[in-house]
């Protein structure tokens, strides 16, 4: 038997107690990092002016910035509203409906310690659309004046609160301002106006601050330990945001434990990454998978072979071969959202969709789409396109892709149907968050080339009465009605082919807890805790 | 020899500019707004036209030619649309992650290459040639992205024994080819690399060498009674011109950097930048980073045209 003197057994206590702490201490310590790798081509702008499509704005831009309203992203089973940010409250003015009123929140300062006030909103109206402002960037305005293209001026009537001036009325400038990022005033002063100095040390009032950058391949946040939204500090350290366009490298980096959390893993990995423990998240969102129709001309100008297309389209199947990960689209809106309604559903009938086209004397009716190989919100436009000509073909119509990539596809969209006559369709998918860009942008008259999105150039006078209408109903509930009718009157005119919405499939390591998807473009992912 | 080095050397000067002018054609053949990629699919037309403006993309495209030429010949080729950083700044940094990776892997393919080809040629018919010529096939043959997928899916995904993806643990910043937590981040990029070198290479070899030892010369020395050994270096002095220029070609190409391969890896290169700025339409970075790339292709094959003519001087006569 060995004998241990007593004094060399304290030592050994002593030592692995110490041992035992210093572990402990460094766990307390430990940081806990999230890396997540989006399927953005490159880090989107840091600056207040995301690109890259919404993933800019949902990783980067909703991290570090705020804008006045911000969209309550805490609930999987509902459709995203907005909610307070910068902005307490908000009324238009009864005396004024052209002008709306946001009392500012007080006590919110920006990273670099300077406070969030009316001078700070007004200053931010300047660098977006004033072009006489030392603050002026014409990149921030090319990004950021669409969310208040409506707005005229801003005018700072006390310290915290100020008024929006619009040139029209417009009851849904609440939405619109959601993603409209406040940018630190101090930050861009001392930077000189320079935005690329900016860059360097960013400052926002968001939930993240801005850490480092590596070109191209990081961008790294920390938390906000002092955020005002006391419910949203963060619950991990730090945040690694990693552009990955390669869904197939994506894949293979959140199985291999490079990463936490992926975007938009294509639906042949999906058994595998199930397969492999992964958290496989599908929730659905506003977003809109659809043909858009040229209706000024043959074919599409007879609402018979708008409805034959729409009833022609097996939904399920493509479904199916998406292996789950979208819904059939009935509509512009998903039926969570509260401007759905009750419209018609054309649901797949060949027989009758083959009879409207006898009807209509357009057999076989042939017409060309406009397609892209890839992009934004396109899901995997090649197949899905294949298999929507065949069910189409099947009833009666003659279709001829014509697929180019996503920037030629979107200057057919902007450039609208007259300046590209070769196409009497295109297939450009788009959010519909808030109703102007869900349906109203898209079918009233007043939004035609070059005025907005109604890139078919329809037109319904039952359609522009209930959107003008509602653009002047201040109260919310009169307003989504009136939108909810706008809706079905759109779908019962067959105004586009409504094929699918995303289902937005993402994928988490088993160490990833408390992510709540959120039926929206962004997410929320300052809950979200990452075990060792 | 300095003649005939400054001769190829002015040689290239028509040759930049017959790149310059096809980049800048090509890039603008492509449908589409060179800005749009920067901006939301709503953005009105006005926005496009100012941020156009903004970039001087608004002008004729042969001013805008002559003006990027005039720009590039001072060693400014613009700034970065999507980053607002030079491109010259960009192009460098990613040359300096693609050209370790492009170098390792073209002399592991050239020392693999020369000692399957010696064997390949010397056992014309034999197993050995049949082997080699197999490997080489393989090389040649297998899509370079396509090795990189399955390359991750064994060693990364199932086996747990090299990363996936990226250059380093913290970006290519912190990244150090002498610590192994990092340089084992270029593994598998090195390997899905040296492939297709190596097959086109080792076929090279393997033919230039078997055409050597058919040769009258190589007989004369047999007669001599020059042992086998002697007879293969003869044989390999006079085939390396050739093998060198397909080395230096093949260089050339892994340095222009494999847009799959270094996509597939995210290894931030010459090849993920251009991929980058194809997919975000970045036009001056596009442009920037064909030219130096183009320009860098042409300098390694003056180079090795040069490092020919010390080796065979009837190259020089030619």
């Amino acid at each position: 038997m060995i004998r241990v003197p007593k004094s060399r057994v304290g030592h050994l206590l002593g030592a692995v107690c110490a041992a035992g702490l210093a572990l402990a201490a460094g766990a307390a310590h430990a940081e806990s990092v999230l890396r997540v790798a989006m399927s953005a081509a490159d880090i989107p702008d840091w600056t207040g002016a995301p690109d890259q499509g919404y993933e800019g704005y949902r990783f980067v831009g909703f991290s570090l910035y705020d804008s006045l309203t911000e969209w309550d992203l805490t609930s999987s089973t509902k459709a995203a509203d907005i909610r307070p940010g910068l902005a307490e409250s908000w009324a238009v003015d009864p005396a004024d409906h052209k002008t709306w009123i946001f009392k500012l929140r007080k006590g919110v300062k920006f990273h670099d310690g300077c406070d969030w006030n009316a001078d700070s909103a007004v200053w931010n109206f300047g660098r977006v659309m004033v072009d006489t402002s030392p603050q002026y960037n014409v990149r921030h305005h090319a990004m950021q004046s669409w969310l208040i293209t409506n707005v005229a001026s801003v005018d700072k009537i006390d310290d915290y609160t100020i008024a929006m001036h619009t040139k029209i009325e417009d009851s849904l400038l609440p939405y619109e301002v959601a993603g409209y990022f406040q940018v630190s005033q101090c930050a861009v002063t001392k930077a000189n106006n320079d935005y690329t100095a900016f860059g360097k040390q960013p400052a926002g009032t968001g939930p993240y601050k801005f850490d480092k950058v590596v070109p191209h391949e990081r961008l790294e946040l920390v938390k906000n330990a002092d955020y005002w939204d006391k419910s949203r500090i963060p619950k991990q350290d730090r945040l690694v945001l990693l552009p990955m366009p390669e869904a197939s490298t994506r894949a293979a980096a959140l199985l291999s434990g490079q990463v936490d959390f992926i975007e938009a893993p294509s639906p042949d990995t999906l058994p595998r990454l199930k397969a492999a423990g992964m958290t496989v998240l599908t929730v659905p969102y506003p977003h809109n998978w659809d043909y858009q129709l040229r209706v000024d001309r043959p074919p599409f100008n007879d609402i018979r072979v708008r409805q034959a297309a729409n009833y022609a389209i097996n939904r399920d199947e493509l479904v199916d071969m998406l292996q789950g990960v979208a819904t059939a689209g009935y509509g512009k809106f998903i039926e969570t959202q509260p401007w759905y309604g009750h419209p018609i559903k054309y649901t797949y009938n060949l027989e009758k969709a083959k009879a409207l086209l006898k009807e209509a004397g357009c057999v076989p009716c042939k017409f060309t789409v406009g397609i892209s190989t890839s992009g934004s919100g396109q899901m995997q436009p090649l197949p899905m396109n294949e298999l929507i000509k065949e069910q189409l073909d099947a009833a009666g119509f003659e279709v001829t892709l014509a697929p180019m990539d996503w920037n030629s596809l979107i200057d057919v969209f902007i450039g609208g149907s007259h300046k590209y006559p070769q196409y009497d369709a295109i297939n450009v998918s788009l959010s519909s968050i808030e109703p102007g860009q869900g349906t109203m942008k898209g079918t009233m008259t007043r939004f035609q080339p070059p005025n907005g999105w109604n890139w078919g150039y329809f037109t319904d006078p039952v359609v522009d009465k209930l959107g003008e209408e509602a653009l002047s109903s201040f109260d919310p509930a009169t307003r989504d009605a009136l939108i909810a009718k706008l809706h079905e009157t759109a779908i019962a005119d067959a105004q586009e082919i409504f094929i699918a919405h995303d289902l937005n499939p993402r994928a988490l390591s088993p160490k990833v807890k408390g992510f709540v998807q959120a039926q929206s473009w962004f997410q929320d992912l300052t809950p979200i805790t990452v075990e060792p | 020899m300095w003649l005939y080095a400054a001769r190829r050397l002015l040689m290239t000067i028509p040759i930049g500019l017959g790149v310059t002018i096809i980049c800048f054609a090509l890039i603008y053949l492509a449908p589409g707004d060179p800005v749009q990629s920067l901006l939301p699919p709503d953005a009105t037309a006005k926005d496009i036209a100012e941020l156009k403006h903004a970039y001087g993309l608004d002008k004729p495209i042969p001013i805008q030619y002559v003006i990027w030429l005039g720009h590039a010949l001072t060693g400014n080729l613009g700034r970065s649309i999507q980053t607002n950083q030079p491109v010259l700044d960009e192009v460098t940094r990613a040359l300096a992650n693609t050209i370790p990776i492009a170098v390792i892997s073209v002399v592991l393919a050239f020392v693999l290459a020369l000692g399957l080809g010696i064997l390949a040629a010397t056992r014309v018919g034999g197993v050995l040639d049949r082997v080699s010529t197999a490997i080489a096939v393989i090389g040649i043959s297998v899509p370079q992205f396509w090795l990189g997928v399955i390359l991750v899916i064994v060693f990364a995904v199932e086996l747990g024994w090299l990363p996936a993806t990226g250059m380093g643990s913290a970006g290519s910043d912190h990244f150090s080819w002498f610590r192994w937590s990092e340089s084992k981040y270029a593994i598998m990029p090195i390997i899905a690399l040296t492939m297709t070198p190596l097959g086109i290479l080792m076929r090279t070899t393997r033919s230039s060498i078997a055409e050597m030892l058919a040769l009258d010369f190589i007989q004369t020395l047999r007669a001599k009674g020059l042992g086998s050994t002697a007879i293969v270096v003869h044989a390999i002095r006079n085939a390396l011109p050739q093998i060198m220029a397909m080395l230096g070609l093949q260089l050339g190409y892994l340095i222009g950097g494999s847009i799959l391969v270094e996509t597939v890896f995210t290894w931030p290169g010459t090849g993920f930048l251009l991929n980058k700025a194809i997919l975000t339409r970045d036009i001056p970075l596009l442009q920037g980073t064909i030219l130096v790339l183009a320009m860098a292709f042409v300098l390694i094959n003056l180079f090795v045209d040069l490092l020919q003519t010390s080796v065979d001087p009837r190259i020089k006569r030619t």
